[in-house]
């Protein structure tokens, strides 16, 4: 004790300016420091960012993983794929597990981007489906039409279940997600009347534009490109709100939120917006489903169905594009092209999550932030929540 | 009317058992434990297990037979909750939320599924049906066993407020939902009052397990998805992380179903529950007893 009590002092008044130049280098100089800090801390500042974001070693494997132009290999498998693989059990699994991509990639935007953990996702869904087979079959709007009002029952549904639930603590809007989906799933089951009931609607038309006709039925190849236009677009949007200045807000109030809103960031907004843009995709998904199956019933959305959706997205990679679109792809079409697993199947992905969480809580496929320096030139010097100014610069990465 | 608040309470009184597990794990760590509903599923079933086991139970033993099941099945479903817990929450106890709650969704999934397997998908009968003569108080019907499975109940809610109000590890649970951190500097053991805490809930569930057998008469796998839903709005109700607010809010709760479902129509009894969680988060999500808390960083 004795011997150290001198040196202490000294090593604290030698440390102190270190501290202070590794403020204006380290995490502070992210933030465009006021110009006075700049100017002290220019040339370290230069030295220092360019060579730590965009020379990291990667291997191989992930430069290659990476690469923008991976969209662009999975669009040209999908579109090949059902010519390899001709039969209609074939294009309809194939189908199937567009959706679910559909599906997964807006679950993604909420659980993935934002950390709000959805267990009723399937609820969007269901009312997407509903709404457009009661309008088509019951009223008799051509199928194109219902997809607005699909698009306003399921913002309508986000802001009554995102309303109350986004202010408090994330663990409410786990639960009151959960009830949700069950009052969506209950509603359509008793709901006679409107709904069907338990046997639910049949007869859901499609559409054809001159000479696409594209019936699920009697051309199920045509009806999986339209799908797959469809999935890949939303696909697309949603990894381009995810990278955009909305997306980063979203990212940032999920690592902590209170630092978020401390950052000027409207956390409530920002949330309500995840949830929105969930909703609306996870609505346009239900559409797809209707036309397929030309038919909906209560089954097709209970929890279970919910939870494979969230499989998908927690064991791809939360917020990670390909992974989560891999992720679906295999949840889906595991159980069609292994029969016989049965409740193994529940049983494993329980297991899988909870070591997924423990061991590998980013997912098979994590997403990586991709900041280069040369991205940041719209910088976060106007306020850190605007849309108009960030995007053009964000989407260049 | 006063049948209605009669079987309002009885039902209550099963969520509020539930609902005990809830509040307090989520009062000491924060932890949504979605595999709590499973638990109380899990406790019917070693009930089950254990009284086909035994196999011919004379009628006048039943009751002594089913608490003794009961006694032995809060024990095997609190050792459970004590697995999990060191399983599957205490590794994420540092790590983000969202995991913690895909964990415990993960949990109740393998539990449900798991015991599917084990046990077979389909309803299994309870091989002790409590059975009595009813009689007739102020125009409800009550049944003995309904009196009998309410005391206990009631006996298990008493015997737990005692403990955590007036014993040194309930002292030391009381503290750690005020402020772990600080526990520990105090020299109390956290890890393992947490262990405590899960194999009490637990064993609350489980209890509750047992008796909603015996009193309903057939279990499922599933049994236990939607009483998690009700006990967790029973809780949230009360005021989550309050003891005395979970046994009000599953009593509330209780009551509010059956005139709900009087009201309403029984298909829609689930729906108006779970209305009635949604309206309560909006306007007043600190439940009946709760304190406003703000949340620390």
């Amino acid at each position: 004790m004795s011997t150290e009590s001198p040196q202490s002092p000294k090593r604290s008044k030698r440390s102190k300016p270190a501290k202070d130049s590794a403020l204006a280098s380290g995490p502070y100089a992210e933030v465009d420091p006021p110009s006075t800090w700049a100017v002290a801390a220019e040339t370290e500042y230069d030295k220092q960012r360019a060579p730590k974001v965009s020379y990291r070693q990667d291997s191989l494997a992930t430069r290659l993983l990476n690469n923008r132009q991976l969209g662009w290999v999975g669009f040209a498998v999908a579109v090949i794929a059902p010519l390899i693989f001709v039969s209609t059990f074939a294009v309809g699994v194939m189908t199937n597990a567009m959706i679910f991509v559909m599906l997964a990639a807006g679950l993604n935007i909420v659980v993935g981007y934002c950390g709000l953990l959805d267990l009723g996702y399937a609820a969007f869904y269901a009312i997407g489906a509903y709404t457009s087979g009661v309008l088509a079959t019951k009223l008799g709007w051509p199928i194109l039409l219902t997809i607005p009002a699909v698009v306003v029952g399921a913002i309508l549904a986000a802001l009554i279940i995102g309303g109350p639930t986004l202010r408090l603590r994330s663990d409410y809007l786990a639960i009151v997600t959960l009830g949700f989906g069950e009052i969506v799933r209950i509603t359509a089951n008793n709901l006679t009347p409107i709904t069907g009931g338990p046997s639910g609607i049949y007869g859901i038309p499609s559409f054809s534009i001159g000479p696409l006709d594209f019936n699920p039925v009697k051309n199920p190849h045509t009806f999986y490109y339209l799908v797959l236009v469809v999935v890949a677009l939303a696909v697309l949007a949603t990894s381009r709100l995810g990278r955009g200045r909305l997306g980063r807000a979203w990212r940032f109030v999920r690592e902590d939120e209170d630092a978020a809103e401390a950052m000027g960031i409207r956390t409530y907004q920002t949330k309500m917006a995840a949830y929105i843009a969930g909703a609306i995709i996870g609505g346009l998904a239900g559409v797809l489903w209707g036309m397929k199956q030309t038919a909906v019933s209560p089954t097709d959305f209970t929890f279970l169905y919910s939870a494979l959706i969230l499989m998908a997205v927690v064991l791809g990679g939360m917020g990670s594009v390909p992974g989560i679109v891999i992720g679906a792809i295999v949840i889906s079409a595991l159980p069609d092209l292994m029969t016989g697993i049965g409740a193994w199947r529940y049983f494993i992905f329980g297991v899988l999550l909870i070591v997924a969480m423990v061991f590998r809580p980013q997912g098979v496929w994590p997403y990586k932030a991709r900041e280069r320096p040369g991205t940041r030139r719209g910088g976060p010097t106007e306020g850190p929540y605007d849309e108009s100014s960030g995007t053009s610069a964000e989407v260049t990465a | 009317m006063m049948q209605l608040i009669w079987s309002g309470l009885f039902v209550g009184s099963f969520y509020a058992l539930v609902a005990l597990g809830y509040s307090m794990v989520y009062g000491i760590i924060q932890l949504l434990n979605f595999a709590h509903g499973d638990i109380y599923m899990l406790g019917a079933f070693i009930g089950f297990a254990l009284l086909a086991a035994v196999g011919g139970i004379p009628a006048s033993m039943s009751i002594v037979a089913l608490l003794a099941v009961m006694l032995i099945a809060m024990v095997g479903t609190g050792m459970f909750g004590l697995v999990l817990e060191r399983v599957a929450y205490k590794p994420l106890r540092n790590s983000s939320r969202l995991a913690a709650l895909i964990t415990a969704v993960g949990a109740s999934f393998a539990i449900e599924y798991g015991m599917s397997l084990l046990a077979g998908p389909n309803p299994e009968v309870y091989p002790v049906q409590l059975s009595g003569e009813s009689f007739t108080v102020l125009g409800a019907r009550i049944s003995p066993q309904q009196i009998i499975l309410m005391v206990v109940a009631l006996l298990l809610m008493g015997g737990l407020t005692y403990y955590v109000q007036r014993t040194r590890s309930g002292r030391a649970m009381r503290a750690i939902a005020m402020d772990p951190r600080a526990c520990l500097y105090m020299g109390v053991n956290v890890d393992k009052v947490i262990s405590l805490t899960f194999f009490i809930g637990s064993a609350l569930a489980g209890a509750a397990g047992v008796m909603a057998g015996a009193y309903y008469g057939s279990i499922t796998f599933l049994m236990g998805f939607i009483i998690g839903l009700k006990a967790f709005t029973a809780a949230v109700i009360g005021g989550i992380g309050s003891i005395p607010g979970a046994m009000l809010g599953g009593l509330t709760l209780g009551l509010l179903e059956s005139f709900g479902a009087y009201f309403l129509g029984g298909q829609w009894r689930d729906v108006f529950t779970f209305g009635v969680l949604i309206l309560l988060l909006t306007f007043r999500p600190t439940g009946l007893l709760g304190e406003r808390v703000t949340e620390r960083v």
